[in-house]
């Protein structure tokens, strides 16, 4: 399928040109930001605090708007509320034309780029000047930002000074020393903010009760652009409002940690506008007086009323706009926003953004280049779920694609709960519970077609597999064929449990199922391996949520009577633990998801809890003579659930040296790195692991997800162990 | 204010922090000062600006000084925050365009840490403060590939605290 070249080709062009300084950027940003975290103490309870106050603000929104009408013409501003873009530049052009405004001066803001007023005043005659030096250089660049808070983050020193040198008519050419550049930049900057005759904010949040606004910036340049030209106008989402000054403080301290990394940003201005500074004119030199200032507070819609009404879109709402769901991303760290984004937003909560302003068709795009991995999960200062967001977008667009003549043929076949026009790649790795169950019948056979080269071809021809990625081979024999012949082998237990047979352990890797069963077993545990279905992460993954949410009735229903009889739930793989734990909570009744959550455990979690209650570590294997020394790549599901320090316990007590690698998700290499058009993408992703993981020629190298196997299998070349089989007794 | 709050805000003010008491203030200030300076008063019995700090300001003025110096209405100890009360004598100006901003603030307006400070913020806007700038300055922007400090605010924070007010 040529779109799916077109794609692959448009990503390879940006991960050349844009990648690598992308890269350093944002992993960078990404590190000080886990570090400001990790220092501070009361991290959890101030998302929940902000998370608190963000949903109650968008509850009730409409009066906050009431509110801050009263309160800002109170103060001698005015309120307008904009139902779309061009009302609010609209709106805008109104105020300039009264104030006979020539030339207007800007700070960041997305909101002002959603609207893109720039061009609508250039358009109308005006003169237009960003003020952050980041937007200075993206709008000289003629290009949109590439991330929420840092719009010229893939621009190199040396590539802006070139920019400069190609834009201005300089009697030097600049180098691409970041002090001269951000001098020349200032200076330039600072001539049109003193000339200007109106500036532009946006407005990080809005207070209702007191109309005051909070402007967050390291520059200054909001203070300046607000400060200094006798009118003010700020165009802020109605999302940004909240009631009361109070409320700002968890944001204030949220803000810079998730953000950029800071524990707080140079200035966060509490601005309460018209502002009573006077106004410095500075070719009279001379104040006027602050009573001639003016402010007008627009408040735009365009759609977000729309995503309050709607129960998976209105989390969207809570964001706060500070960028770090895209920096814990491992796809946008090789991509970057131009290739994670929409019109307007970029990364991982863009999405939503762009579904709720833009309409679906600008969220397609970059849709499928979040995995689910969670990583921003953990980060995101308000809590929002955001792989949800995108699963549930995803699914909308799968509906909203238009049915194809041949897809009654598929309709009818497939096992699924999706409507026609679904994407044949997307029902492949949506059924490969299915397809394995299929397969596994005559696995000899599978496996040779899976690896010959015509079967190749017809995997990439009708599915866009890429054959560049060696497909898992089927066992000879499952893991429950070999469990139902040899039966449960401990009589008299202390513990009963259910493993679950994961596709992949069940039909792919049955030894590390094995494994789990024998270490279990030495623990004095009995174990059960039934039937149950996939447990619903591979429809998930396509945005297949109906079938997801079947698959997940199933597998409580068969779980459920074993958690009944006091059987524990005991999970290999981490993807699948993070189902039963994080997304069934959207896809069952509560109780139910509750229900299997609490009973249910990553097998390292579950075996640390057993030699933690006194049972015999003796019984495991601990390190032999010479191979003790391990790498360790834990899984990201398993990172934002916090259970990767089990497994790194369990190993180091038992004697092992561990190695381990805190790169972010390479779970590109799953499903996702099978897609033809995100294969380079999934190496790309993959090579940073293994500069993170370092030499590992002197060790053994273990992981604990499938995908991670996946990716350090095609870059190490060797069997890349599950942990549990490397504490198995033998 | 608790000594250990204060020695929480001294280490974490990024910036040079002169504790002095309001009686040797102007001598603090002087040290702190680079000039040509200007400044705004400072609302502490028995604290001037030094005759040099040129008070009665023009927008030239903001342009050409080296030094701006401000009152703070207070210090957020966890943070090294000081925040500046934006006044009609200019001072949201004054601690902007200057390349070094000298903030002064009194030890008994030194919180311990954010809550603290949005208590005291609300009762401030409650009275008609009600515009506050939490300046962690300097200045910084990364935009440009690597930090370059002082860029559309000062490069430059100095705190003088007074410790007996």
């Amino acid at each position: 399928m040529s779109s799916r070249r077109e794609k692959a080709d448009a990503l390879r062009r940006l991960m050349n040109s844009e990648g690598e300084t992308v890269g350093r950027n944002t992993r960078n940003v990404n590190q000080l930001s886990d570090y400001a975290i990790q220092r501070f103490d009361d991290y959890d309870e101030a998302r929940s605090a902000a998370r608190g106050i963000k949903e109650s603000a968008i509850e009730n929104l409409p009066e906050l708007i009431d509110r801050v009408d009263e309160a800002v013409e109170e103060n001698g501003g005015q309120v307008h509320v904009a139902q779309t873009a061009a009302d609010a530049n609209r709106i805008v052009e109104g105020i300039m034309a009264d104030r006979d405004a020539e030339k207007l001066v800007k700070s960041k803001s997305m909101t002002t780029e959603e609207i893109e007023v720039n061009d609508h005043l250039e358009e109308a005659g005006y003169e237009v000047f960003e003020t952050d030096l980041g937007e200075f250089v993206v709008q000289i660049a003629d290009e949109a930002p590439s991330h929420l808070i840092a719009p010229a983050i893939h621009k190199s020193p040396d590539e802006i000074a070139a920019l400069f040198n190609h834009a201005f008519d300089l009697e030097t050419d600049l180098s691409g020393d970041p002090n001269e550049l951000t001098e020349f930049a200032r200076e330039r900057v600072g001539e049109h903010i003193r000339e200007a005759d109106v500036g532009m904010t946006g407005a990080n949040f809005v207070v209702a009760e007191s109309g005051t606004l909070m402007l967050v910036t390291n520059e200054g340049n909001a203070r300046k652009t607000a400060s200094t030209p006798d009118t003010h106008i700020a165009v802020a989402g109605v999302e940004k409002l909240v009631p009361s000054l109070a409320d700002l403080q968890p944001f204030t301290e949220l803000i810079g940690k998730t953000g950029t990394g800071q524990d707080i940003t140079s200035y966060v201005s509490l601005m309460t506008p018209p502002v009573d500074t006077p106004i410095p004119d500075f070719e009279a030199d001379e104040f006027r007086d602050a009573e001639e200032r003016e402010f007008h507070l627009i408040l735009l819609d365009n759609g977000r009323m729309g995503m309050r009404e709607d129960d998976d879109l209105r989390e969207t709402l809570y964001c706060i706009r500070c960028g770090a769901c895209s920096n814990a991303c491992s796809n946008f760290q090789s991509v970057g926003g131009h290739a994670f984004g929409g019109e307007t937003y970029t990364g991982g909560i863009g999405t939503g953004w762009e579904a709720g302003v833009h309409g679906l068709d600008s969220a397609s795009g970059m849709n499928d280049l979040c995995t689910g991995c969670s990583r921003c999960v953990p980060k995101c200062p308000v809590e929002i779920d955001i792989p949800w967001i995108n699963t549930v977008v995803r699914d909308r667009l799968n509906r909203d694609a238009e049915s194809d003549e041949f897809d009654f043929l598929v309709e009818g076949l497939a096992p699924d709960e999706e409507p026609g026009g679904l994407d044949l790649q997307k029902r492949l790795f949506g059924n490969v519970g299915t397809l394995a169950k299929v397969g596994s019948l005559t696995p000899g056979l599978a496996n040779a077609v899976a690896g010959s080269r015509p079967g190749k071809w017809l995997l990439d021809q009708a599915f866009g597999v890429d054959p560049r990625r060696d497909l898992p081979e089927f066992a000879d024999e499952t893991l429950r064929e070999w469990y139902g012949a040899r039966g449960a082998q401990v009589s008299d237990p202390d513990r009963d449990v259910v493993l679950y047979p994961d596709v992949y352990t069940d039909y792919f890797d049955p030894e590390r199922g094995k494994a789990a069963v024998r270490t279990l077993e030495a623990l004095g545990v009995r174990v059960h391996i039934p039937a149950v279905p996939e447990s619903g992460r591979a429809p998930l993954s396509q945005g297949m949520v109906e079938t997801a949410r079947e698959k997940a009735e199933a597998v409580h229903a068969s779980l459920v009577t074993h958690i009944d009889d006091g059987r524990d739930v005991v999970v290999i793989e981490p993807s699948d633990l993070a189902m039963f734990r994080r997304d069934y909570e959207h896809l069952l009744p509560e109780r139910s998801a509750d229900r299997l959550a609490e009973n249910s455990y990553e097998v390292l979690e579950y075996v640390y809890g057993l030699l933690d209650n006194g049972a015999d570590a003796d019984a495991l294997s601990s390190p032999a003579d010479g191979d003790g020394e391990l790498a360790y790549h834990s899984h990201c599901q398993q990172r934002t659930m916090d259970l990767d320090e089990y497994t790194e316990t369990v190993l180091s007590d038992l004697g092992y040296i561990l190695r381990t690698s805190d790169v972010e998700c390479c779970g590109m290499a799953g499903s996702f790195g099978y897609k033809r058009e995100y294969y380079e993408v999934s190496v790309d992703v993959g090579e940073h692991l293994r500069d993170d993981l370092g030499d590992v020629s002197d060790r053994q190298l273990i992981a604990s997800g499938t995908s991670c196997q996946d990716q350090l299998d095609a870059l190490y070349e060797r069997e890349v162990p599950h942990p549990i089989e490397v504490i198995a007794p033998r | 204010m608790s000594t250990d709050s204060l020695s929480t805000f001294e280490t974490a003010v990024p910036g040079t922090v002169h504790r002095t008491a309001a009686a040797d203030a102007s001598e603090a200030l002087a040290e702190a000062i680079e000039p040509p300076a200007i400044g705004t008063a400072i609302p502490h019995d028995g604290v001037s600006l030094p005759d040099s700090v040129e008070t009665d300001l023009s927008p030239s003025d903001l342009e050409s000084a080296a030094t701006g110096v401000t009152p703070a209405a207070l210090g957020i100890a966890e943070y090294g925050t000081v925040t500046i009360p934006s006044g009609a004598a200019g001072d949201e100006l004054v601690s902007l365009y200057t390349p070094r901003h000298v903030a002064v603030v009194a030890a008994s307006d030194v919180v311990p840490d954010m809550a603290a400070a949005y208590e005291r913020l609300s009762e401030d806007f409650a009275a008609g403060a009600d515009t506050q700038i939490l300046s962690t300055g300097p200045s910084a922007t990364a935009d440009m590939g690597t930090l370059v400090q002082g860029v559309h605010g000062p490069s430059e924070t100095h705190v003088v605290l007074l410790e007996d007010r």
